[in-house]
């Protein structure tokens, strides 16, 4: 192991997972640096969204080493891995319905011992929507209402390595944009974010690398400027 | 004066009876459908927990010398602690199975705590003496005894508490979620487990809670719990699920029903509630107040 993949935000080696009796990961090895945006991509079924979720601890049983923070939360359970800073996007965006807006934006509780996440304020600039429906209930909100405070919530906290699951997945365009807008102004407050991505565009325009997933492991790593040259091959492994 | 051929005295007396049990039956059904809304288990140890919370009322008189309020404070706390193992040494261990697990280990532990207070205290029941509070108010149309009064008021200070505590406060945020997605609320790093354990807890609490404010004016034996929970179970199902408010004035509207059947129709007053619950099932299958799930 080299020392960049030591001081790495997230450093994952041979992440083996399982839903019940399916084997789902299969040696999933790769990091993050402090600071990086990267993307998981491939065809469905790959293992993308397990990845995401099985470094909380939300599959069924795990074996690897996966290091968040220089620490060890292979054996944590899924609150504790949380408090080391993470932060949390799923794919349904779990907005609670129950809650209103307001609500669902301040549930998550603000971590100890990790820096200041954004302030409300900061949050309701960066969403202007969400301070207009700050009181409607989670239910009444659209389909990119969800996803902006699915994306907003996690902000406040103070969590430094961001997990967010299709964000830009049955969107319209001008929301799409915004969330993009958003991503790029987190990058340079030093966010290190983990992409799945479904949307290839929007995700080379925001990423420092790609890694590509295909049958619970990972088989290539492209910078976005090395996906011309290989147009062939990307297209290939997506299936696109 | 007479109202259909009962005189206003007797009837309104009946009526101030079935508004107090209408708070027993509201405080106990409010923690069972917290307990189910949070833990899916319909919690069968409910009437046992109110039995008990009545015992311990009596017995901190009768060993310990500790009265009426002091008991009110310490009888639920007891019982909410007491679930709290109950939830860690088995209840925890069924989450994934069926709901009829949940139904068939409370009952059994129901079983245990009644059968092991009764071979202790045996059946009969113990008297508690002179209620707390004593003397009678005249409202004018009615002479209602002040500790009835009391019963009243303070069933629906916690009611009212409780409905603040889960709509309005931040800690009742994390539970409405984790009542909603349980993983998630994990996810955001919050102790989901204890949470779990501490809804248990204060459920059980509050049937303790009625447990202690019925000492006085009904036997407390060791099945005093066992009319209690079908009663409550009737209650749960006829509110539904849905809102906390909707729970308490279905338990105090029964305890008035109740009532008005046993001045007008005595026979029946004991088969009315599960009259009215086929009716709502039939009707409204969530229950009054339930949502469209």
């Amino acid at each position: 192991m080299n020392t960049a993949t030591q001081t790495a935000a997230l450093a994952v080696r041979d992440l083996h997972a399982w839903y019940g009796e399916s084997h789902v990961l299969q040696g999933v090895d790769f990091h993050v640096q402090h600071g990086e945006v990267v993307t998981l991509l491939g065809r469905n079924g790959a293992g993308r969204t397990t990845t995401l979720r099985a470094l909380l601890g939300l599959t069924g049983r795990r074996s690897g080493s996966i290091r968040v923070f220089d620490e060890e939360v292979i054996g944590l359970s899924t609150h504790r891995i949380a408090r080391l800073g993470v932060g949390y996007c799923p794919e349904e965006r779990g907005i609670f319905a129950s809650l209103s807006c307001e609500e669902n934006l301040l549930l998550p509780p603000l971590f100890k011992g990790t820096e200041a996440g954004l302030s409300l304020d900061e949050v309701y600039r960066l969403f202007p929507n969400l301070e207009e429906r700050k009181h409607s209930p989670g239910m009444a909100l659209s389909g990119g209402e969800q996803q902006m405070l699915a994306l907003a919530r996690i902000l406040r906290t103070g969590a430094r390595l961001l997990l967010l699951d299709e964000i830009s997945e049955g969107l319209a365009p001008v929301i799409v944009d915004t969330l993009g807008q958003a991503i790029q102004e987190l990058r340079r407050r030093g966010y290190t974010i983990l992409l799945v991505e479904q949307n290839f565009h929007f995700s080379a325009a925001l990423s420092d690398r790609l890694l590509f997933m295909e049958s619970g492991r990972i088989i290539d790593t492209l910078t976005p400027d090395q996906l011309d040259d290989n147009a062939d091959e990307v297209a290939r492994m997506l299936s696109v | 004066m007479d109202i259909f051929g009962v005189p206003v005295q007797a009837l309104m007396a009946q009526l101030m009876i079935g508004l107090v049990n209408g708070c027993f039956y509201a405080v106990l059904s409010l923690g069972l459908a917290v307990i189910f809304g949070m833990l899916h288990v319909i919690n069968f140890t409910h009437g046992a927990m109110f039995m008990l919370g009545a015992l311990l009322s009596w017995a901190g008189l009768y060993y310990f010398e500790l009265n009426y309020w002091a008991m009110l404070f310490l009888a639920p706390l007891v019982v909410g602690v007491f679930g709290i193992v109950l939830e860690r040494l088995f209840l925890k261990r069924i989450y994934k199975l069926d709901y009829l697990y949940g139904l068939l280990l409370t009952l059994g532990l129901t079983l245990i705590i009644e059968g092991a207070v009764r071979s202790v205290y045996g059946v009969s029941g113990k008297p508690y003496g002179p209620a707390p509070i004593s003397g009678v108010t005249d409202l004018g149309f009615l002479m209602i005894p002040n500790y009835r009064l009391w019963v009243i008021v303070a069933s629906l200070l916690v009611c009212a508490a409780t409905w603040y505590t889960i709509e309005r406060t931040r800690l009742g945020a994390y539970l409405r979620a984790a009542t909603e997605n349980p993983k998630l609320v994990e996810a955001f790093g919050i102790n989901v487990p204890v949470l779990v354990s501490l809804t248990f807890g204060f459920g059980v609490a509050l049937a303790a809670f009625a447990g202690v404010l019925a000492a006085p004016i009904m036997q407390v034996s060791a099945l005093t719990g066992q009319t209690m929970i079908v009663i409550v179970f009737a209650v749960v199902v006829i509110g539904g699920m849905g809102s906390i408010a909707g729970t308490v004035i279905t338990g105090i509207g029964l305890g008035l029903v109740e009532a008005l059947t046993k001045v007008y129709y005595p026979e029946a007053s004991s088969m009315v509630m599960f009259l009215v619950m086929v009716l709502v099932l039939l009707v409204r299958p969530n229950g009054l107040f339930g949502g469209v799930e």
